[in-house]
């Protein structure tokens, strides 16, 4: 239980996958200008990531593994993100509607986005045993989230600042990440 | 014939410096934060992209007219998903200390906007040759700038560049820079210089030039939101 619980928390804090492995700085970028759709990029990135590690995991150790085909990992992985974000797409607009209008125009960002097929193969890499995957994922979600939602709100205050004209735009934008990240740093070092 | 090797030509310049994919068209941005801790990566990063780029980008545009528009998305995915797959037997092979030193960016080369955005962009309407000659030129510019990235962190945050150690710069290095900190911090001040030097009347934005979605999104314009 309490290797469970480093694992969650060092996937939102300490390795938050967006401040220190650098995967989702896409989304991380685009959309975290507004609060609202940043929350909703992040719930919808955190449902991915926990699904596609759900399919995943079986589909590397069930078929993967015992035929020898770890080389296809890639490949397979993607490929089930990307059907998966299709689904999942589809059944909200049929099942739920109202979230689907809240969380439509993120889903089909989320196949590029870095951070899942990362959080997927990561899982494989540091070979995680399946309840410590969902976990992992969980935790990598949620920090997403985390960066997400902090982050609109330096750029909120960021919008009224005077920064000289060549720094507007995305280099002020990259800068104040810059610092986001040095205060996710105060984390380090809290599990070991 | 002179016209048509002109065009090419410039396709081929085009990516490395007036569309730079990393500078001017902000795409690719994870691996040219996370690898380039040292200058030998990021140019280590920037081949290993361009061998995906140049072989997605040849075998789409040959394939451009049989794949259906519907399943171009997953199409193309499988194919990059495969190059990705043969760089990383390619660099484990022969280049062991690199492919321990990217790691999993290797594996998220897949999922890099840089291919996927020439993917649809270019590759899936112009021919093999100029589709080829767009891929060097983008896959030069994107390493060219996660080279100088590299050499930036790497000599202010260490003292060290390519194995030679700076003399002023080892004593006291700024460890941030080599940290994920320096790196936001680093590509920010380098765009913010190129915008000066191109003398960029409009500051940039995020653009959904390169998103892969951008139709069905229909949300063209300033911001993916």
């Amino acid at each position: 239980m309490k290797s469970l619980m480093v694992i969650l928390l060092s996937a939102m804090l300490t390795d938050n996958f967006v401040l220190s492995k650098f995967m989702g700085i896409c989304p991380f970028l685009g959309v975290s200008k507004k609060l609202d759709s940043a929350t909703g990029m992040g719930i919808a990135v955190t449902f991915v990531m926990m699904c596609a590690t759900l399919v995943t995991y079986p589909i590397h150790h069930g078929i993967l593994v015992p035929n020898d085909l770890e080389y296809f990992d890639t490949v397979v992985f993607i490929l089930v993100i990307a059907l998966f974000v299709q689904l999942v797409e589809t059944m909200l607009k049929k099942c739920i509607p109202s979230l689907y209008k809240s969380l439509g125009v993120y889903l089909p960002l989320i196949t590029t986005n870095c951070a899942v097929l990362g959080v997927t193969v990561l899982n494989i890499d540091n070979s995680y045993s399946f309840g410590e995957s969902m976990i992992n994922a969980l935790g990598g979600g949620l920090g997403f989230m985390l960066a997400l939602v902090i982050f609109s709100g330096v750029r909120r205050k960021l919008e009224y600042a005077d920064i000289p004209e060549t720094f507007k735009g995305v280099p002020s934008t990259l800068i104040a990440a810059s610092i986001v990240s040095v205060s996710f740093m105060g984390f380090s070092g809290l599990f070991s | 014939m002179a016209e048509n090797k002109n065009s090419l030509g410039k396709e081929l310049t085009k990516g490395i410096l007036k569309e730079n994919p990393t500078l001017v068209m902000l795409l690719g941005m994870c691996p040219t934060l996370a690898v380039t801790t040292q200058a030998k990566n990021g140019i280590g990063m920037g081949l290993a992209t361009t061998f995906v780029l140049l072989g997605s980008n040849i075998v789409i545009s040959l394939l451009r007219k049989i794949i259906p528009d519907k399943v171009r998305i997953p199409a193309f995915i499988v194919i990059i998903a495969s190059f990705v797959t043969l760089i990383g037997f390619l660099l484990e092979g022969f280049v062991p200390d690199l492919y321990d030193s990217l790691g999993i960016y290797l594996t998220l080369i897949t999922v890099n906007c840089i291919i996927f955005g020439r993917a649809e962009m270019f590759a899936s309407k112009n021919g093999v040759v100029a589709s080829a000659c767009d891929a060097i030129g983008m896959g030069l510019g994107f390493t060219l700038a996660l080279f100088l990235m590299g050499s930036v962190r790497e000599i202010i945050g260490a003292g060290q560049w390519m194995g030679l150690t700076i003399p002023v710069m080892s004593k006291d290095p700024m460890l941030l820079f080599i940290m994920p900190a320096g790196g936001f911090f680093t590509l920010g001040v380098i765009i913010a210089a190129v915008n000066k030097l191109s003398k960029k009347k409009t500051p940039q934005e995020l653009g959904c030039k390169g998103c892969p979605h951008a139709e069905t999104c229909g949300k063209s314009g300033g911001d993916c939101q």
